[in-house]
């Protein structure tokens, strides 16, 4: 943005470029403002309507029950009395820790494979777009049938391996079902993860290699001295958006488990949805979403200006 | 990097072994989905189960298939990703443009609002838009999937466009002021042809991010008969009233509901890693 005024000053025939200038910004305000407004009036202006909504007690259950002010009392009753919400911010923060970790490890070792050169390249990239492409609510109903408890393929496959001695209820037992969940959804978003680091090791020059190869560094020596270091701001990028994710998760819980057995898989987003429509207590559920929102824009802005993930609009572009 | 170098045997072999591991992990829970739909209906709840559909039995997609609100789910959503794709194409492509291409004042503004609606959680203003639709009178009508479909898929729809017309030479651009287009005739003429299969990629993401749509959907559309694909799945409990879950006929409907994102997924995958991955990672 500051850019713009010294390239400005610094010109000598001032007038004229002024005026170019300001038909070019004219044309271009043009052009963003149909974006802006659709960005602004469908979300924006919800956001600021959604905080005004979570300061009332509002219960549709019943017609022409008065709202009722509450200020931040919806607020303190979720911080200070709601097991419920401990409940899922801690569910939320287990799929993120263990989700991340897993997909990361395989996503690196997918994109690894993906960025040498082979016959059958195609093939692979088709395999790896088809969990992401897929509905996660399609994929949900695919793990209900792989997981069920008496027919499921999942219990065969382990029973044949020798890896579990009886058929187990995956994802109505209270230990293994958040497991469960976990891995339907490492499956789900490996292949966005592999896809964006081997994009990431695509740019990271050949020359590098080649030196290293002559001063005799091993593999293992190659991976940790220069692919992951200058992989670092796709990680990155990538971790936050997966990490977003995780705390917009709905889906997946709503269809494989609805949240349960009991509440043990009931992530942030269920909680707060149910709050919402289940309930149909609108205040305390916008509270709810409210905080949500602020939670994620504490991850982004930790990603973002802390560790210094290179977002595109995080940093200042002068094109 | 791998093919410069000496490649022995061992890891060549190991290479090999992981390949087959990645596309066996990728592709296992998509055919046992197959398996499961095209299995006899008793025989899928053989405990244990078998490996194969022994005999190949065709009820379950017969039934699904014949399923009128399950063929109005399929017409719905492909109406609804249509009319995303096109207006946030359009709404998009001009905002990229002016982002790639002039100087503007607040264009860091518009980026950071970009990226705060890309990490918005639609949780989070569920509850508004709601009211205001039923203020309006917008469930039940495309309307109202439609509106915040566009405004969620701005985001990776202005990245995605930004990155491609930075890639298109300035020189042309040039050359038609030189000649004395204006500013629209050169964005509507010379960038628009050159910037077409970047338009397109991003027209493949779109639509498949708009098709699996899910939170606004379940909420905002309550007749059976206006659900979309992924919602009808979701709550799809079979064609008849039965006493044991039809898991064939689930599976035949998840997988249905799958096969144009398949199509897409075969037919355009270099331009879907391309455009997946123009947005996220610059260059």
């Amino acid at each position: 943005m500051n850019a713009v005024p010294a390239q400005h000053a610094s010109r000598p025939a001032f007038r004229k470029l002024s005026t170019q200038e300001f038909l070019e910004a004219r044309f271009a305000l043009t052009l963003i403002v149909p974006a802006v407004l659709a960005i602004t009036l469908v979300a924006f202006y919800p956001l600021a309507h959604a905080f005004w909504l979570s300061l009332w007690k509002i219960n549709l259950r019943f017609a022409n029950t008065p709202w009722v002010f509450l200020g931040f009392g919806n607020y303190l009753d979720t911080l200070t009395d709601d097991p419920r919400w401990l409940n899922a911010l801690r569910v939320t923060g287990t799929i993120a820790v263990s989700s991340l970790t897993a997909e990361f490890i395989l996503g690196m070792v997918f994109a690894l494979v993906m960025n040498r050169a082979f016959r059958g390249r195609g093939l692979v990239r088709v395999a790896v777009l088809i969990p992401w492409a897929l509905t996660t609510v399609v994929s949900a109903r695919m793990w209900q049938v792989i997981y069920h408890a008496t027919y499921g393929v999942f219990n065969r496959l382990l029973f044949d391996l020798g890896i579990i001695e009886a058929y187990k209820p995956w994802i109505i037992s209270p230990i293994f079902t958040i497991w469960a969940m976990v891995w339907a959804d490492v499956w789900k978003t490996t292949p966005f993860v592999a896809l964006l680091l081997t994009a990431g090791m695509q740019m990271i020059p050949g020359e590098l290699y080649e030196a290293a190869a002559i001063d005799g560094a091993t593999g293992w020596d190659r991976f940790w001295r220069i692919t992951f270091p200058l992989l670092r701001p796709t990680l990155l990028v990538a971790m936050l958006f997966r990490m977003i994710d995780v705390f917009r998760m709905l889906d997946l819980p709503i269809v494989l488990t609805g949240g349960g057995p009991g509440q043990a898989t009931e992530t942030l987003s269920l909680y707060t949805y149910r709050v919402i429509f289940t309930d149909l207590k609108f205040g305390a559920g916008s509270a709810l979403a409210v905080m949500t929102f602020l939670v994620i824009l504490c991850i982004a802005f930790v990603f973002i200006k802390v560790l210094g993930a290179p977002v595109a609009g995080s940093e200042a572009e002068d094109r | 990097m791998g093919s410069s170098r000496r490649v022995r045997p061992v890891q060549a072999l190991l290479m090999h072994l992981l390949i087959a591991v990645i596309i066996i992990w990728c592709l296992a829970p998509f055919y046992w989905t197959v398996i499961t739909s095209l299995k006899q209906a008793n025989a899928i709840y053989y405990s244990p189960t078998t490996y194969l559909p022994n005999p190949v039995d065709l009820a379950s997609w017969i039934k699904v298939v014949n399923l009128p609100r399950f063929q109005g789910a399929l017409l719905n959503s492909t109406i609804i990703a249509s009319s995303v794709t096109v207006v946030s194409l359009t709404l998009g492509s001009l905002c990229a443009y002016a982002i790639a291409r002039l100087r503007f004042p607040g264009k860091n503004i518009v980026l950071a609002l970009v990226l705060a609606v890309s990490m918005f959680p639609g949780i989070a203003i569920i509850s508004p838009l709601y009211l205001q639709f039923r203020d309006w009178e917008l469930i039940n009508n495309k309307l109202a999937l439609i509106l915040p479909g566009v405004t969620f898929t701005l985001p990776v729809c202005i990245w995605t466009l930004t990155a491609f017309f930075r890639d298109l030479p300035r020189e042309l651009e040039e050359a038609a002021y030189v000649d004395g287009a204006s500013r629209i005739q050169t964005f509507t003429q010379v960038i628009g042809p050159l910037a077409a299969p970047g338009v397109f990629t991003t027209a493949i993401l779109l639509f498949i991010a708009s098709w699996n749509e899910f939170l606004f959907a379940r909420t905002f559309m309550s007749k059976v008969e206006e659900l979309t694909a992924p919602v009808a799945v979701a709550q799809f409990e079979g064609a008849d009233i039965a006493a044991v879950t039809p898991w064939g006929e689930i599976s035949a409907a998840a997988i249905a509901t799958t096969i144009p994102l398949v199509i897409l997924v075969l037919v355009f995958q270099r331009r879907i890693v391309a455009g997946l991955t123009a947005g996220a990672v610059k260059g």
